[in-house]
């Protein structure tokens, strides 16, 4: 065969690949979200969920999935940064650090289900945290950590070694170097990371049933004293996520309308995913620009 | 390839201010030697071209005169004398050494940031923070670096949009708006046309009155054009230095005839 053809079959097999690939999402998204849209209302957002009666609506669960995420990212992304710039610039190249790489990658493929019965057992019983969204946000910690710190470390090593160079040159230290030279310029990729793990968080349910638990005692949304205990900021109240809602609405659900109730909240958490994808690019497209051009005027 | 004496060399003794000295620098990669007992005066003021075959040692030289080889399990053996100290001495302080002699690198390396930010930078990191002082630098060493005319009206603009050859005079001013003694340069026209390499040329000729400088080269012509001395290398070894008129009309040796005539390497 002559190259040519050759590489016409080669694009043509990868070409439908990409395809199949592309109508497999599109369907799935276009099959969640036409089931899904026609039950979603304004009302159906901003009421809370029922246990018994038809028209309960998913507030409560929607806001604690978005603050699970933020908990989780608040606890997870410095260390992983920490561990992603160690691994990255410093760690040396011997044995302990190959079996700490391996085990970081282990951890990132544990099930799901068996870290969240670790966080139970360990937080929930053990210490006596109980249900509540800091158990949830410790248990996906777990998983989402390894995620983050590969990624960071990744996203830091992409960047060009000259850099490194011309800022030694110049008599900087290696760490104002990393910090303000290294870490900016990996910041597209690391909120790439950010973006697949929080998906990841969003769409998690195993680890969450026996962690931040299944219920979504009513919140006081005008109350801002985390420490009270219906506040909505309060983290160590029991907190049904979306995903952990939809599961439960489908394996238990109880309500008259608990297909149209897990068809609507599965639109909403796709779209929600979504809206976050293109807000955290939006975000890091910003401190891309501030870190990197014209921040003197 | 015929086999050549490498323990035989000429190092012609200079007379004029010496800049900086090597004295018996011996670069270690682990086990791998890279260089040997290289002694060698720079003099002041002047453009000194390290020339020589892939492989043979220079930017393993050059990058310890700054103390750019201290990462891993290189080890730099022998004396760097600067103002009258040994450098390479565990007891100076390297940010220090690295202010005073100043890099340029074969690949164009500005930082993600504006043109400006690309000269202000390491300055403030340096604790200039007077607004004045760090805009007159801006100015006059891009103006050194022979730039000025061609970024003054977008100094706020992303470094990166530049050519190559831009970007090197870039990096030719960040360096300089150190204010160092000693620039290196390794190869800084490798990746260059040859109108951006003419311009770089003219600016060293320039920047010699300043500041002394020493460049590694590939380009045989490019050293006659612009040095004043001339060293040329050999696996590792340093086997002839003269003043660059006679090292390209009359060498001493065999091996650095056969090398600028293009016989080997
Ligand atoms: N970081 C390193 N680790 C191990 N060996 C190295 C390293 N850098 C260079 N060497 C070795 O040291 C020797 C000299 O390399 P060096 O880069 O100094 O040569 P050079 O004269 O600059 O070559 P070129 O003209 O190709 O740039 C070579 O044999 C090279 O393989
Ligand atoms: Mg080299």
């Amino acid at each position: 065969m002559n190259p040519k053809s050759v590489n016409r079959i080669a694009t043509t097999v990868i070409n439908s690949l990409v395809g199949v690939v592309v109508a497999l999402l599109v369907l799935l998204i276009s099959y969640i979200l036409v089931t899904g849209l026609p039950h979603m209302s304004l009302d159906f957002l901003l009421s809370p969920s029922q246990s018994y009666q038809a028209g309960g609506g998913i507030r409560d669960q929607l806001f604690n999935s978005i603050y699970l995420v933020i908990l989780t990212l608040i606890i997870s992304f410095p260390i992983a940064l920490g561990a992603g710039i160690y691994l990255a610039e410093y760690a040396p190249k011997n044995w302990i650090v190959d079996v700490i790489r391996t085990l970081i990658e282990v951890l990132s493929s544990l099930p799901s289900v068996v870290v969240g019965l670790f966080a139970y057992l360990v937080f929930v019983i053990k210490f006596q945290v109980g249900f509540s969204i800091i158990s949830g946000a410790v248990a996906l910690t777990i998983f989402n950590l390894p995620l983050l710190t590969r990624n960071i470390e990744d996203s830091i090593k992409s960047v060009p070694d000259f850099q490194m160079q011309g800022a030694l040159a110049l008599g900087l230290s290696k760490w104002t170097t990393i910090i303000k030279i290294i870490f900016p310029s990996a910041i597209p990729g690391i909120i790439t990371g950010i973006i697949l793990s929080s998906g990841r968080i969003f769409g998690e349910a195993a680890a969450l049933i026996y962690t931040s638990g299944q219920s979504a005692p009513v919140l006081n949304y005008a109350n801002w004293n985390p420490f009270s205990p219906d506040s909505f900021l309060n983290p160590m109240r029991p907190a049904e996520t979306l995903a952990v809602h939809i599961w439960k609405v489908n394996s238990e659900g109880i309500t008259p309308d608990a297909n149209a109730i897990s068809s609507g909240a599965s639109a909403v958490l796709i779209l929600v995913i979504i809206l976050f994808n293109f807000f955290a690019h939006w975000i890091g497209k910003k401190l891309y620009k501030k870190f990197t051009v014209g921040e003197v005027k | 390839m015929q086999k050549y004496d490498l323990s035989k060399s000429y190092v012609k003794e200079v007379n004029s201010n010496i800049a900086l000295e090597t004295d018996q620098l011996s670069v270690f990669y682990g086990k791998k030697q890279a260089t040997y007992d290289i002694s060698l005066k720079i003099p002041k003021h002047s453009i000194t071209a390290l020339i020589g075959a892939s492989g043979s040692g220079k930017s393993t030289y050059l990058r310890s005169l700054n103390r750019m080889n201290e990462n891993g399990n290189t080890n730099v053996k022998g004396k760097i004398i600067y103002e009258g100290i040994d450098i390479n001495s565990s007891k100076v302080n390297v940010y220090e050494v690295r202010k005073h002699i100043g890099m340029v690198f074969q690949e164009p390396n500005p930082f993600a940031k504006s043109i400006r930010g690309n000269i202000t930078f390491a300055l403030k990191n340096h604790g200039i923070k007077d607004k004045k002082v760090l805009e007159e630098r801006v100015v006059s060493s891009l103006k050194q670096a022979a730039i000025w005319d061609e970024v003054k009206d977008h100094l706020d603009d992303s470094a990166m949009s530049l050519s190559g050859g831009q970007k090197q005079r870039l990096c030719i001013a960040r360096a300089i708006a150190m204010q160092p003694d000693i620039l290196l340069l390794d190869e800084p026209t490798s990746a260059l046309d040859p109108v951006s390499t003419g311009k770089i040329e003219e600016t060293l000729r320039e920047l010699k009155k300043n500041y002394t400088i020493i460049i590694v080269t590939h380009n045989i012509q490019q050293a006659s054009r612009v040095s004043d001395y001339t060293a040329f290398m050999h696996s590792g070894h340093l086997l002839e230095y003269n003043d660059t008129n006679s090292i390209f009309n009359n060498p001493e040796m065999q091996i650095t005839n056969d090398y600028i005539s293009g016989h080997f390497g």
